[in-house]
């Protein structure tokens, strides 16, 4: 086989990379520009709501670069989990992008849109057929937990991209898929060994994350038969077999084992070795295909209504005995919740942390000292919008609650007006499961256009 | 007496997935690292993490000198009651252990 070559240009549209190493990067003739747009890494916020992390205004300034590099490489641009959620409304939402750019550009393309998002209907019936398995640790799969997430979505693997490089397209906008797939799917289907495909695509996911320059971004990964070599494009940027080995460490809970739609690979017996100063050659993972494709499932639902309060205290008996002054508040406020809007306990959490103590930590910070002062941070969560109304019920409290009866009224110190930040609608992650597939494409849709 | 993170070069942490953390300790060199293998228990950590030992899973990776510790989060990423979502500040804990 000719070796196939695939341009990184940074581990995730938005986060930036130096447009220097990205212009090398197109001299040295790659076969395709495969970037991530996304992933679960920030929170179960941007799957709930359906948003994306990043500004627009920054996605659009970025992907004008790629989409000038894709011109003049002639080769085709990937991305992956548009819009950092990779709902098919982000996917849309990146069309969008890339339509508003083709014009400014002067480009004409041909786009495909890969679309990964779940009905709740579909979960349900593969769910009632028995093709959807819990991972370790996941939430018990009902009926009633599909219906109340906002949205789910499965992570496509190389086979879903592979389909939409072979519509011809010249930019394909992928909702969900797994980090490698966008990288794997290319030197797998033209014939590279298959464990080095997806230990490579693992290697580079994060750009120039494997390299001794993190933020230069780009990085270039050659595949072949027997295995891939990687090569940071910055002229700043060098990969060791050290940095370059030590990536299957992040983020990831086995070192030598990452599971894939179809299989799983294993890098047990990789050798890696420095070919010059920049190059490293690695060699040696197995790739394993399970007898049944399946692929992974997310899902995010809500939470409940959040609201936050935050006062500082930095009178010395405060500040000493401030556990004991929130654990008092927190029964006396209890109370009056009940007492005055007739809402129970069990309809609303009530949370105070106590910044400059343990608030990282919590139960297990080993450290605790008396600090000069402490951020007491309230939060307040409810099924519905009334964690607001309890936010305003505390407020005076939270500003002149007394340690003791026999003392003067302590006034706290409030750092901003108003004091009680709404922080809306919080979600949480409610689905670690697979799904069972007879054909890759059952849970997936591709959607050509030319613009 | 030493901490853990005096002794070794770099211990990190992160959440692997929502639902996972994972703790990289990079000793720097082998008689280290043989050092930190051998003196290391698995109770210590699971005594400082609070998790039960069935939930811990220890590596060794001889090739890199490095020992990694994985388990599940007690607390999902970005639950209500989640204090650090991405979990990079637990290595913390293991920096500042006696060593």
């Amino acid at each position: 086989m000719i070796p196939i070559k695939v341009l990184v240009p940074s581990g995730v549209l938005g986060l930036g990379f130096d447009l220097e190493a990205l212009n090398n990067g197109v001299k040295n003739n790659p076969d395709i520009i495969s970037i991530d747009g996304g992933s679960t890494d920030s929170g179960p916020y941007y799957l709930g709501s359906g948003t994306s992390k990043y500004s627009r205004a920054a996605i659009k300034a970025e992907w004008k670069s790629l989409m000038i590099a894709r011109k003049k490489a002639n080769v085709p641009l990937v991305i992956g989990s548009c819009g950092t959620c990779g709902t098919n409304k982000m996917v849309d939402w990146m069309e969008n992008i890339t339509t508003e750019l083709a014009e400014e550009l002067n480009q004409n393309i041909k786009i495909a849109k890969l679309y990964c998002q779940q009905e709740k209907n579909f979960i349900k019936k593969n769910s009632q057929l028995r093709k959807i398995f819990p991972l370790n640790p996941a939430p018990m799969l009902t009926d009633q937990l599909i219906e109340e997430m906002t949205n789910i979505v499965a992570l496509a693997g190389a086979e879903q991209i592979q389909e939409c490089i072979n519509t011809g397209a010249e930019i394909i906008l992928a909702g969900r898929t797994t980090d490698t797939a966008i990288i794997s799917a290319l030197p797998l289907m033209k014939g590279a060994n298959p464990g080095s495909s997806w230990h490579g695509a693992k290697v580079v996911e994060c750009g120039a994350l494997c390299s001794t320059n993190p933020t230069s971004g780009v990085v270039m990964v050659e595949f072949d038969k027997t295995g891939f070599t990687v090569e940071p494009m910055s002229k700043n940027a060098f990969c060791t077999s050290e940095t370059v080995a030590a990536h299957m460490l992040y983020e990831n809970a086995d070192p030598y084992i990452l599971n894939e739609p179809g299989g799983y690979m294993d890098v047990t017996y990789s050798n890696y070795y420095n070919i010059d100063k920049k190059k490293v050659r690695v060699e040696g993972a197995k790739w394993h295909p399970s007898k049944q494709y399946s692929v992974k499932l997310e899902g995010a639902k809500i939470a409940g209504y959040q609201s936050s309060l935050l006062v500082l205290l930095r009178e010395k008996k405060y500040v000493e005995n401030v556990k004991k002054w929130t654990d008092k508040l927190s029964k006396f406020l209890k109370k009056e919740i009940n007492d005055r809007m007739d809402i129970d306990t069990s309809e609303y959490s009530l949370e105070f942390r106590h910044i400059g103590l343990n608030s990282i930590l919590g139960e297990l910070e080993k450290n605790i000292r008396s600090p000069v002062e402490v951020g007491v941070l309230c939060l307040i969560t409810s099924k519905n919008q009334i964690s607001t109304e309890i936010a305003k019920l505390i407020n005076p409290f939270l500003l002149h609650f007394p340690l003791s009866s026999n003392e003067e009224l302590p006034t706290f110190a409030f750092p901003f007006s108003p004091v009680h930040s709404d922080r809306g609608c919080v979600y949480e992650f409610a689905l670690n499961h697979i799904l069972e597939l007879d054909n890759p494409m059952d849970a997936f849709q591709i959607e050509i256009l030319e613009v | 007496m030493l901490t853990l993170g005096e002794k070794v070069r770099k211990i990190r942490s992160k959440n692997a997935g929502p639902f996972w953390i994972t703790i990289d300790i990079f000793c720097g060199n082998k008689k280290i690292y043989k050092e930190v293998c051998n003196k290391l228990t698995n109770s210590e950590i699971i005594n400082l993490l609070m998790i039960s030992e069935q939930q811990l899973k220890r590596f060794e990776i001889d090739d890199l000198n490095v020992i990694k510790f994985s388990f599940p989060r007690k607390i999902i990423q970005g639950d209500i009651f989640d204090r650090d979502m991405h979990g990079a500040q637990l290595a913390v804990l293991l920096s500042e252990m006696k060593f």
